[in-house]
C-alpha cells in the first residue's frame, strides 16, 4: 500500500482532512504540501521566519517597557494630532491603519480577478494597492518627522522611558522597510500583469519559470503579511 | 504538478466575501481606535484591544491569505511553529519581571 501511494498521487491524497492527512502529507516521502507549488509554500515559509524577526522586535520593546522604573511616555498624547486647535488622539495611526487596511482589501480583489484572468482589473487593482503602501510610507516619514523634531531619539525623548525612541524606530522602521518593499515588488508583479506575462506564460527573467497568476497571490500573501504585522504594532505600541 | 492543474485548484472565492471582510476590518480598527478614543484604562482596555486584534489578525490570515482553504498540512507547518513566541513572551515576562525588581532594589537612589 506504501509503494502504491508512492506512485500514485491521487489515491496517496485520499485523506484530505484531520491529523491523519496531516501524517500522511508529511511521510508521503514526496512533497509535503501537496497541491501548493513551491513558490507559495516558500512564501509562506519566509512569512513565518519573518514572523519570528518581528515577534523579538515586539518582545522585545516589551522587556524593555515592563523593566524600566521610568514611567512609559503616553502613545495617545506623543501621536496625537493637532487640528484647528483640538487634539485628536492617534489620529495619524488611525488614518494609516484605515490606508493599510484599504491597500489589504485591494490587494485580496486583485488576487481574486487574477484568478479570473482579468488582467487589466488585476493590474489597476495592484497599482491602488502599491499607491495606498506608497501613501502609508510617505505618512510614516511625516510621523518620523514629527517625532525628531519633538526630540525622540533612539536614546532619550522628552516624556520618560529612553527605550521609548529605540523601541519605536526600531519597530516601525522595520516595519516601514517591509511596506516599501512592498510597495516595489507590487509594481514588478504589476508590470508584468499589464504585459500579459501570466496570460502567455512568459518565462521570468530571474527564475526561467513560465508565468503564472499564481504570481499575484504569493505576491498578494506578503503584502496581507505586512498588513498583519502592522495589526500587531498598532495593537501593541500604540494602543497598549 | 503541472501549470494548468495549478489554474484549477487556484483560489475562487466571491468578491462578496471579500468585500465583507474589508467591511469587518474597517469596524474592528475603528472600534480599537475608540478604545483610546474614549481612554478605557485598566483590564478592559487591555481585552478590548487583544480582542479585535486577534479578530483582525485571523480574519486577514483566514480569508485574505486563504489559509482557511489552504491543506491542513501546510497551515499547521506554518501555525504550530508559531506557538513558540508565545513561549518567548512567557520567558520575557519572567525575565523583565525580575530585572525591574532588580533595578528597584539596587537603583534606585535611597535617602
Amino acid at each position: 500500500m506504501a509503494e502504491h501511494a508512492l506512485t500514485q498521487p491521487g489515491e496517496a491524497s485520499s485523506e484530505t482532512s484531520g491529523l491523519r492527512s496531516i501524517a500522511s502529507d508529511f511521510a508521503s516521502d514526496r512533497q509535503a504540501f501537496r497541491h501548493v507549488s513551491w513558490g507559495k509554500a516558500m512564501m509562506w515559509v519566509f512569512l513565518l521566519s519573518d514572523t519570528f524577526v518581528f515577534s523579538c522586535f515586539l518582545i522585545a520593546y516589551m522587556t524593555a517597557r515592563m523593566s524600566t522604573t521610568v514611567p512609559w511616555p503616553n502613545s495617545s498624547e506623543v501621536f496625537a494630532l493637532t487640528i484647528g486647535g483640538t487634539s485628536f488622539p492617534l489620529l495619524l495611526i488611525a488614518i494609516m491603519t484605515f490606508v493599510l487596511i484599504s491597500s489589504s482589501g485591494t490587494m485580496a480583489m486583485a488576487v481574486n480577478f487574477g484568478y479570473r484572468r482579468d488582467r487589466r482589473k488585476t493590474a489597476a487593482l495592484m497599482l491602488m494597492t502599491a499607491l495606498l503602501g506608497a501613501t502609508f510610507v510617505g505618512m510614516q516619514a511625516f510621523e518620523w518627522t514629527k517625532l525628531i523634531h519633538e526630540g525622540v531619539r533612539p536614546w532619550a525623548n522628552p516624556w520618560g522611558a529612553a527605550q521609548f525612541g529605540s523601541s519605536f524606530f526600531m519597530i516601525t522602521g522595520f516595519h516601514g522597510t517591509h511596506v516599501s518593499f512592498g510597495v516595489l515588488f507590487l509594481l514588478i508583479i504589476a508590470r508584468k500583469v499589464w504585459r500579459g506575462d501570466f496570460d502567455r506564460e512568459r518565462r521570468g527573467f530571474f527564475t526561467s519559470r513560465r508565468g503564472s497568476y499564481e504570481s499575484v497571490e504569493i505576491m498578494g500573501l506578503y503584502w496581507h503579511f505586512v498588513d498583519l504585522v502592522w495589526v500587531f504594532i498598532f495593537a501593541f505600541f500604540y494602543l497598549w | 504538478m503541472t501549470q494548468a492543474a495549478a489554474h484549477a485548484e487556484g483560489q475562487q472565492h466571491p468578491i462578496k466575501l471579500y468585500l465583507a471582510v474589508w467591511l469587518w476590518l474597517f469596524v474592528l480598527s475603528a472600534c480599537s481606535y475608540f478604545v483610546d478614543y474614549f481612554q478605557l484604562q485598566g483590564l478592559l482596555r487591555y481585552t478590548l484591544i487583544t480582542l479585535f486584534m486577534v479578530l483582525k489578525a485571523g480574519l486577514i490570515v483566514a480569508i485574505f491569505m486563504h489559509m482557511a482553504w489552504e491543506r491542513l498540512s501546510l497551515v499547521y507547518a506554518i501555525l504550530v511553529p508559531v506557538g513558540a513566541v508565545l513561549v518567548f513572551v512567557a520567558i520575557m515576562v519572567f525575565e523583565a519581571d525580575h530585572t525591574l525588581l532588580s533595578r528597584m532594589t539596587f537603583l534606585t537612589s535611597g535617602p
